[in-house]
């Protein structure tokens, strides 16, 4: 059963595609994963229907391929996202997201006191929990909960 | 990054935290030791304390090393707009170590990060102070003869009380008996009791500073009851005389009782404490000096 988005997953030649992004969240994902900056050819779309999530946005970069440290950066934002590796129109590959066990920025510390919020420099986190997901800053210690998590 | 710094305690093993108790009695032995000659160790006091600031430089100074540094922001850089990193690569490149105090938590390590000399955390605000914790381990060994299977009392403000989490945190390695003796508003936070579920110590907790309390306890840690962390000020005013330790409460206390206190106190220890040979918060502060010996010389692998 080929939908419409399925269609186009397989018009990209040589790529990735990234797939079941939240709608709402998924020019956080361009600027993430830095896709503003770079040449290839970047085709997204959003608020497509989705059974899963009700609107989603997919992103299919052309002849560009993600390490697994760089793709999860996005975990915070997109858990639910697909990461599908392309070569010569066929899916090789298909990912899901992990969280990794330290996240470097992306998010601000809850701590006003906190060197990061203080100084120009990259905060950075353990993951003490997943499910409630719980952050502790690597500097000042405090740790976080999911409510108190803002991206910078 | 330097490998070899000290930011907080729990950055220390068991074995590094039993090593620098046993390199600090050396130290006590015989104080006046050549052994930092040709060695510079800077003191970044961002925000002042005067009291820490001294120790270590006396720590420096008795080991033949040499001090610079500032004891407060306003005479250092930092004011002008210079960043922490900018500061830390500026010293690093005259001093053998550096012992920083900052307002911000986090500081040390972050300093630790951008620089090869060793960096010791004098504390950074409200989070971690190691040498402390060190020279209350030290203080507690000291004068029980171990560190395990003891009645630890900690007293006051165990909430916003740095001294007293650091202290829980290094115990996890010598199974002791925890009683937390605090007003409601200041009660020992939830994340610290759960730190003591994880790793086995054994605690109970109470509003009451009994004598029941007293009479079993083999350390009786005080700390200060600050008016300014109370939201309710009636209830401050209810319970400010209920955590004071008065020298008529240790009649019948053991005899290897000893009370520490982080210093400075206000009123929670009553003067007449201070006679009593119980009282040990004056030798707790001076086993400081022994303890930060101790620290540096081993950060610079000098011992
Ligand atoms: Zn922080």
């Amino acid at each position: 059963m080929a939908d419409k988005s399925e269609m186009q997953v397989k018009a990209l030649k040589n790529g990735t595609v990234i797939d079941h992004i939240p709608s709402d969240k998924l020019f956080k994902v361009v600027s993430i994963l830095k896709l503003d900056k770079i040449d290839s050819e970047v085709t997204i779309g959003n608020n497509l229907s989705s059974r899963l999530m009700g609107r989603k946005g997919i992103i299919k970069i052309a002849d560009r391929y993600f390490e697994e440290d760089e793709i999860n950066r996005i975990a915070l934002i997109a858990p639910k996202a697909k990461i599908n590796t392309i070569r010569d129109y066929e899916v090789v590959e298909k990912k899901v997201i992990e969280l990794p066990e330290e996240i470097s920025g992306l998010v601000r510390c809850v701590n006003p006191k906190c060197i990061t919020n203080n100084e120009p420099m990259e905060p950075c986190y353990r993951v003490v929990g997943r499910s409630p997901l719980t952050l502790k800053c690597r500097y000042c210690e405090h740790t976080m909960s999911q409510e108190e998590i803002k991206l910078l | 990054m330097s490998a070899k710094s000290l930011v907080s305690i729990s950055d220390y093993s068991k074995e590094q935290i039993l090593r620098i108790l046993e390199l600090a009695a050396g130290f006590e032995a015989c104080p006046n030791q050549r052994i930092l000659e040709g060695k510079v160790a800077a003191t970044l006091f961002f925000e002042p304390s005067t009291r820490t600031r001294l120790s270590f430089e006396t720590a420096v100074n008795r080991l033949g090393g040499k001090v610079i540094g500032f004891s407060d922001a306003a005479t250092s850089s930092s004011t002008k707009g210079e960043t922490l990193k900018d500061t830390i690569k500026m010293v690093s490149n005259y001093a053998d170590i550096i012992i920083m105090r900052h307002y911000l938590e986090g500081a040390a390590r972050y300093a630790s990060q951008v620089t090869d000399v060793p960096i010791v955390n004098a504390g950074d605000g409200a989070n971690q102070h190691p040498s402390q914790t060190l020279l209350d381990l030290y203080s507690i060994h000291k004068t029980q003869g171990r560190l395990e299977g003891l009645n630890i009392v900690l007293v006051g403000d165990l909430k916003y009380g740095r001294t007293v989490h650091s202290l829980l945190m290094a115990m996890k390695h010598f199974p002791s008996t925890f009683y937390f003796v605090a007003p409601e508003e200041l009660a020992m936070p939830s994340e610290y009791k759960q730190f003591c579920r994880d790793n086995g110590i054994d605690w109970h907790e109470t509003t009451v500073f009994s004598q029941e309390i007293i009479n079993q306890a083999d350390i009786i840690y005080m700390t200060r009851v600050q008016k300014e962390r109370f939201t309710d000020l009636v209830e401050y005013e209810r319970v400010k005389n209920a955590f004071i330790l008065r020298n008529n409460m240790l009649d019948n206390s053991r005899d290897n009782l000893r009370i520490l206190h982080p210093l400075p106190r206000v009123n929670e220890i009553a003067q007449d404490v201070d006679d009593n040979p119980k009282a040990y918060y004056f030798q707790q502060a001076r086993n400081g000096l022994y303890v930060r010996q101790a620290i540096i010389s081993s950060l610079l692998d000098l011992v």
